[in-house]
């Protein structure tokens, strides 16, 4: 059944990612690209690329667009729900104790073990990232567009949102 | 408070927050704090401390926290409505958009020049997480779990939710314990 699949694909990745809804996203590209093949890596890629580039929260972008395609509209709410609802019911329900409990360093070391974690899974989606691109646009471009990239983003700190569409720019130019 | 100040607060905070939700939190900060004072400071301070502690998206434990608190159920449904909705529509109505051209050539080499991009953002992405992992633990233990993590979920193929849940556990032990015994 289609709404229990999306359900659990984004229910498990909210449940699991420590450090905001972009640590979630190794856990969702697992359940979507490798358990339920709803797209492939390249996609998923896009979908993120795109996702990236528009403002506001990820983790609810990419459950509402994948809902969206696999579900409908009913797809889409089901998304969000398991991406929004477990995380919060928990926070509304524990708030009380875990102010009372704030200072205890075994409360704060659960998101300190866990990041190590998440550095893996977001470490091995860049490998895969690399390597998807070294196949379609060969090694020089990908270093190319690797470095220019992450000059702009980081030295320069030129928007996100702007260098995705010059990187699309230069693929629509560089395609015709 | 006024439900139609809820909707702005969230969602413009919603619409100028590049970078996925950790960059909506300083937004939101001026909302809540500075601009509506249904928060000072401190109280929002650590809200974002005890939601850190806990898993999932980061911006809509707080929007429902913040305006569950500050307008019951109604003011919670309010704020994730305003945070969510209108950039998921935002992506479906792009994305739908670009994908009735996937097949023209040059629309598909603009789908692969944007790879490499995303492989930066989520280079940066992951030496953020080993910094403050470095940061959290000293570079020994940092590493340690590095390593350990890759080898068992790459090499052996563990599911990282059992990696995560079983770290989970051993972390919270003795605060159970304590907490039970008392």
């Amino acid at each position: 059944m289609i709404y229990w699949q999306i359900f659990l694909a984004f229910f498990i990745p909210g449940i699991l990612g420590y450090g905001g809804g972009p640590a979630s996203i190794p856990l969702v590209e697992e359940e979507v690209v490798n358990r339920y093949g709803w797209m492939s890596t390249q996609e998923f890629g896009e979908v993120l690329a795109l996702g990236n580039a528009l403002p506001g929260p990820i983790a609810t972008k990419m459950a509402g667009y994948i809902g969206y395609m696999e579900g409908g509209l009913f797809g889409a709410f089901v998304g969000l729900f398991s991406t929004i609802a477990p995380s919060l019911i928990l926070m509304l329900g524990l708030m009380a104790i875990l102010f009372k409990y704030k200072d205890s360093a075994e409360v704060k070391n659960i998101s300190k073990v866990v990041k190590p974690v998440i550095a893996v899974l977001i470490g091995f989606m860049t490998l895969q990232f690399i390597i998807e691109s070294q196949t379609s646009l060969g090694s020089i471009q990908t270093i190319a567009i690797m470095a220019l990239s992450y000059l702009m983003l980081e030295r320069l700190k030129v928007h996100p949102a702007a260098v995705i569409a010059l990187a699309l720019i230069y693929g629509a130019v560089t395609g015709i | 408070m006024r439900y139609s100040n809820v909707f702005m607060a969230f969602f413009r905070s919603g619409m100028l927050g590049f970078g996925g939700g950790p960059a909506v939190i300083p937004l939101l900060q001026k909302e809540v704090v500075e601009k509506y004072h249904w928060m000072n400071d401190d109280e929002f301070g650590d809200t974002i401390a005890l939601s850190n502690t806990m898993p999932g998206p980061i911006a809509t434990k707080l929007a429902g926290y913040i305006g569950y608190r500050i307008g019951g159920l109604w003011g919670l449904l309010v704020a994730l409505a305003a945070s969510v909705i209108p950039t998921v529509l935002l992506m479906v109505l792009l994305l739908g958009i670009l994908q009735n051209y996937k097949d023209v050539p040059w629309v598909q080499n603009m789908s692969q020049t944007v790879v490499p991009v995303v492989a930066v953002m989520l280079g940066v992405l992951t030496w953020n997480f080993v910094r403050q992992s470095q940061k959290a633990l000293g570079w020994g233990v940092a590493i340690f779990l590095i390593v350990t993590s890759a080898f068992l979920m790459e090499v052996i193929g563990i599911h990282p939710a059992i990696l995560i849940a079983v770290l989970i556990a051993v972390v919270l032990v003795p605060f159970i314990k304590r907490v039970v015994s008392k």
